[in-house]
């Protein structure tokens, strides 16, 4: 009985200090890649995304559902400035953006421009 | 690090602007991401410690511009219009055309933020740029000047930026050449004279933009003044053949010479013909030459990063040390145990 109290007080604090998922997540890109191909992040909060280019070519942060990537896969659209989820950065710079993902839920990000899906610019974003 | 030298072929690092793509010699990437798949014939000549590199820019209809980089291993003392025949007359030597009688042969380090512009030409209808400077100065004066570089750009600048700072950058106006009354079909060939210590090929930039599957196909020749050592060793596996290797003809070298800008071809040479037929996963290396004959840079093949010094002969010498050391120290020993009484 003792250890079983014991094993419940322990998983209680154990849940109390797990780290908290970020709520400032930073991704650089280097060689046409993410630095990181899975982020966690909170749902229902705010969450600032910090992208850094280091390439000297224009890249891609979009994230979003299959559909949307399926749409962004043959579009059109030169820049992407007008949505919070839809980043275009160019060669050798910085964006932010800020994001709240109001429900759990899994989403891809990816860069469309010609190619660089195939490369390997495409990463998984889990709200928790 | 003594920079490999010589100097290269490889149109390729090349990525066109704007909307048709509609020439192309080797290894060009429309804006669609569509591949070219040309063959790319270049001719890299080496005598007098001077590397004399031909290649065509072949005008295929359409409009628009598009153009190339080209990694260089050295400075470039001059840039200009190449002969008319020299490439053809190449292609005849080593593959004759069976039941003709061929008439006669009519006469005739790298990291650097910046951008230093060396030389500016105009040939035809290309414009041509002698860039020196890192992967991503080079990578963003590129997209300033409007080519549209593809996703393994920036790794495969940096990768020849460490070997050498210095690219030609070549772009291609159709809408040019058509006003110049050029006709689908027509080459232009550039002709690239650099001081270097010994020819350096850069293949690897040939599968730039493309796909691990996609092909890659080019020839390459290669006239030194002896049998040339060149690494890696054409295995056919590797993708690289050495399809002719044998000396020159003298009606080859004199028909040559008599090309425009050939004066220099000498008496007497070797001609080695390499093919690549691979896929661009495979084509990870470039092609090194040691004109001597003895051993190609390791560094200049793509096999190892500048800085990690070429194992192969310290290496060696320290191993050889070693063993003969263990010996000497082993037979001291075994003369030190007494006998059995």
């Amino acid at each position: 009985m003792k250890a079983a109290l014991l094993f419940l007080l322990g998983a209680a604090v154990a849940g109390a200090c797990a780290p908290a998922a970020p709520r400032a997540v930073e991704i650089r890109i280097h060689y046409s890649h993410y630095s990181t191909t899975q982020i966690d992040v909170p749902a229902g909060v705010p969450v600032t995304f910090t992208i850094y280019n280091d390439d000297p070519i224009e890249h891609e942060w979009m994230v979003g559902d299959m559909a949307m990537h399926e749409r962004h896969r043959t579009g059109t659209e030169a820049v992407h400035a007008s949505r919070p989820d839809e980043i275009t950065i160019p060669a050798l710079s910085i964006r932010t953006t800020t994001l709240t993902f109001p429900t759990p839920m899994t989403l891809m990000y990816m860069c469309h421009l010609p190619g660089h899906e195939q490369y390997g610019m495409v990463g998984v974003l889990m709200a928790k | 690090m003594r920079r490999p030298v010589a100097f290269a072929m490889a149109l390729a690092l090349s990525m066109l602007t704007f909307a048709v793509p509609a020439f192309a010699c080797g290894g060009l990437i429309g804006p669609n991401g569509a591949v070219n798949l040309l063959r790319t014939t270049t001719f890299v000549g080496y005598h007098d410690g001077v590397e004399h590199y031909v290649t065509a820019f072949q005008f295929a209809g359409g409009g628009g511009k598009f153009g190339s980089l080209t990694p260089l291993p050295g400075v470039p003392s001059n840039v200009e219009k190449g002969g008319s025949w020299t490439l053809q007359r190449l292609i005849r030597e080593t593959q004759p055309i069976k039941g003709v009688i061929a008439a006669p042969f009519a006469a005739r380090n790298t990291a650097q933020d910046s951008v230093e512009v060396l030389l500016e030409t105009k040939i035809d209808a290309l414009d041509i740029t002698v860039l020196k400077g890192g992967g991503a100065a080079v990578g963003e004066w590129a997209t300033a000047h409007g080519f549209r570089l593809p996703a393994d750009a920036p790794e495969v600048l940096d990768f020849y930026a460490e070997r050498s700072p210095i690219f030609l950058a070549a772009a291609f106006d159709a809408d040019a050449a058509t006003a110049r009354n050029q006709r689908i079909g027509d080459g232009t060939p550039v002709h690239i004279t650099i001081p270097t210590a010994n020819p350096w090929v850069p293949l690897r930039i040939l599968a730039l933009g493309k796909q691990a599957n996609d092909p890659v196909t080019a020839d390459v020749y290669l006239l030194t003044d002896r049998k040339p050592a060149i690494l890696p060793l054409a295995r056919g596996a590797n993708g690289l053949t050495l399809a002719y290797d044998q000396g020159a003809s003298k009606t080859l070298l004199a028909d040559l010479r008599s090309d425009a800008g050939m004066s220099w071809v000498p008496a007497n040479g070797w001609l080695s013909q390499l093919r690549i037929d691979t896929n661009a996963a495979t084509l990870s290396y470039d092609l090194a030459v040691d004109v001597q004959g003895h051993s190609p840079s390791r560094v200049a093949a793509g096999l190892e990063t500048p800085g990690s010094a070429d194992p192969t002969p310290l290496a060696l010498t320290l191993l050889a040390a070693a063993m003969a050391a263990l010996i000497v120290i082993a037979i001291r020993e075994q003369k030190r145990r007494p006998l059995p009484a």
